[in-house]
């Protein structure tokens, strides 16, 4: 068999078994602990009051700012890894192609940072 | 039927990695944590289960087992019980591609990935979809908060941190973990300079510095705990969980911990290649660990709790000098087993985690993002550009 399927095959094993050995701490606890249901212990925590309103409220549209220019940079990561590993390979070229590369994503991150996306929460 | 024999042994080497990570990582970090913790707060930690403590995880453990598993009224079941299970795998993933030694000729590690350090850096990942998940299931607007926060945060700090795994890459051509240590090879009597936190001071170093904060931050851990805190959001997105599966959120963040120092030493202190110096100078280190140990324990210092700490430090730091300055001497190449540098280097960096936890104040999730964009982003970006045409330069 090919080195690299066998390694994912070791990969997809670790996962299985890792997941057997999470679950199974909770299978004993289904086993060993009590389970009585009172209504007060489903009331989800509140700094001890009644819960108020919907709990899925809405938020601020702060956090998907966040998540997309983590996107975007992520993809400019990715695109860095291969450059990465046949950097001393390459000349000048290559060099001065990711410059231009990241200069542009630079000059985004530049118009996040004024326009207010990268602020506060 | 030899695939049959690669998934035996698959399973097997998992039941070993399982058994070092609940040991070492689980019982003894978080003994080591607790422990370490009270120190520095002026108080002993455990002591009372088992010698000097020692079986107070176990004990923990036991007592989780049989708490009971409350799940909130309306809350989502299904994903509710799955991500304290998703971030505990992801935790637990991390650690195919850790080599954790070379015997003779056979690095000590699962499976060599050829794209070990990105594989490492997509399980990092995983963690955020069930911080994500455990937050949003709990039915409470808190914890849905908490988990949209370090949702922000994780996500923030990747960016940083693969750009600290891309500087190492620049410098080792590979992405596989067991080349990058291998490339970290030196030869002679100061290869110990050949690590990459040494290569081309400084920037080796400001990558090294970059890439542990960024991991601290990816777990959580203080001056980046903001999402868990126990005094702001109600431990946050796990407010909601109960007995094991809060300790499943637990094991999980502790084995990324351990699996993000262990990436650490491997990509820049050498992962278990022995440091290389010549036999004076481990003399001059182990005499000058035993100074500072005697000025401790001769003064009245030595009843000051926190002073524990930097014993056990100067000591082992003492006990390692004066065995390498005789196995030096003596010709002995390697003095020491790989596997005990790996775990030398892996543990300096937990503690240096667990120390700063105590010494930093929490900084804002504002502070935090701020810092993450604002600075290590470029930083880490400039820092690469630099060395690229460094090396282009030297060529």
């Amino acid at each position: 068999m090919p080195k690299v399927l066998v390694d994912w095959l070791y990969v997809g094993v670790f996962a299985v078994v890792g997941t057997i050995m999470a679950v199974l701490p909770l299978v004993v606890v289904w086993l060993l602990a009590p389970r009585l249901d009172q209504p007060q212990k489903t009331l989800t925590y509140e700094s001890g009051v009644i819960p108020f309103g919907q709990a899925w409220a809405q938020f601020n549209v702060r956090y998907y700012l966040f998540a997309l220019v983590f996107v975007v940079f992520d993809v400019e990561v990715i695109y860095l890894y291969p450059w990465a590993v046949v950097f001393r390979q390459l000349g000048w070229f290559a060099f001065v192609e990711m410059l231009i590369f990241l200069l542009i994503l630079f000059v985004g991150l530049g118009y996040a940072w004024r326009k207010g996306a990268l602020e506060w929460t | 039927m030899d695939w049959l024999i690669e998934i035996l042994k698959a399973i097997g080497l998992a039941l070993v990695i399982f058994t070092y990570l609940a040991v070492v990582g689980a019982m003894f970090g978080v003994y080591m944590e607790r422990k370490i913790s009270g120190w520095i707060q002026a108080r002993l930690g455990p002591k009372h289960v088992g010698p000097q403590g020692l079986l107070q995880t176990i004990a923990d453990t036991l007592k989780l087992l049989q708490k009971e598993h409350i799940t909130p009224r309306n809350a989502d079941v299904a994903i509710f019980n799955t991500a304290p299970i998703i971030v505990a795998v992801a935790g637990l993933l991390d650690w195919v591609v850790i080599p954790f030694g070379k015997v003779g000729d056979r690095v000590l590690v699962v499976r060599d990935l050829n794209i070990g350090v990105l594989y490492f850096a997509a399980m990092a990942s995983l963690t955020v979809v069930g911080i994500l998940a455990g937050g949003w299931s709990s039915n409470n607007k808190y914890a849905l908060l908490g988990g949209l926060r370090s949702a922000s945060q994780m996500i923030s700090y990747e960016i940083p941190l693969a750009l600290g795994i891309l500087w190492v890459v620049l410098a080792a051509e590979t992405l596989s973990t067991v080349g990058i240590v291998n490339a970290q090879a030196g030869s002679g009597t100061w290869a110990v300079l050949d690590w990459f936190v040494f290569q081309w001071f400084p920037f080796g170093f400001i990558a090294f510095l970059i890439f542990l904060t960024a991991a601290t931050a990816e777990v959580n851990r203080v001056p980046f705990d903001l999402p868990e805190a126990e005094s702001e959001l109600v431990a946050g997105y796990f407010a909601e969980y109960t007995g094991m599966r809060f300790a499943l959120f637990q094991l999980g963040e502790y084995a990324e911990a351990f699996a993000m120092a262990a990436l650490a030493t491997i990509m820049f202190l050498g992962g278990w290649l022995e440091p290389a110096l010549p036999a004076f100078v481990w003399l001059a280190i182990a005499i000058g660990a035993l100074a500072v140990a005697a000025v401790i324990l001769f003064s009245g210092a030595r009843q000051v709790l926190v002073v524990r700490p930097i014993l056990i430090l100067t000591l082992t730091t003492a006990a390692v000098g004066v065995l390498m300055f005789a196995g030096v001497q003596a010709g002995r190449s390697p003095v020491l087993p790989s596997v005990v540098w790996f775990l030398l280097k892996m543990f300096s960096l937990v503690f240096f985690l667990m120390w700063m936890r105590w010494t930093y104040p929490r900084l804002r999730l504002d502070q935090l993002l701020g810092f993450s964009w604002k600075a290590l982003l470029p930083a880490g970006l400039l820092n690469l550009l630099v060395t690229g045409l460094y090396m282009l330069v030297r060529r």
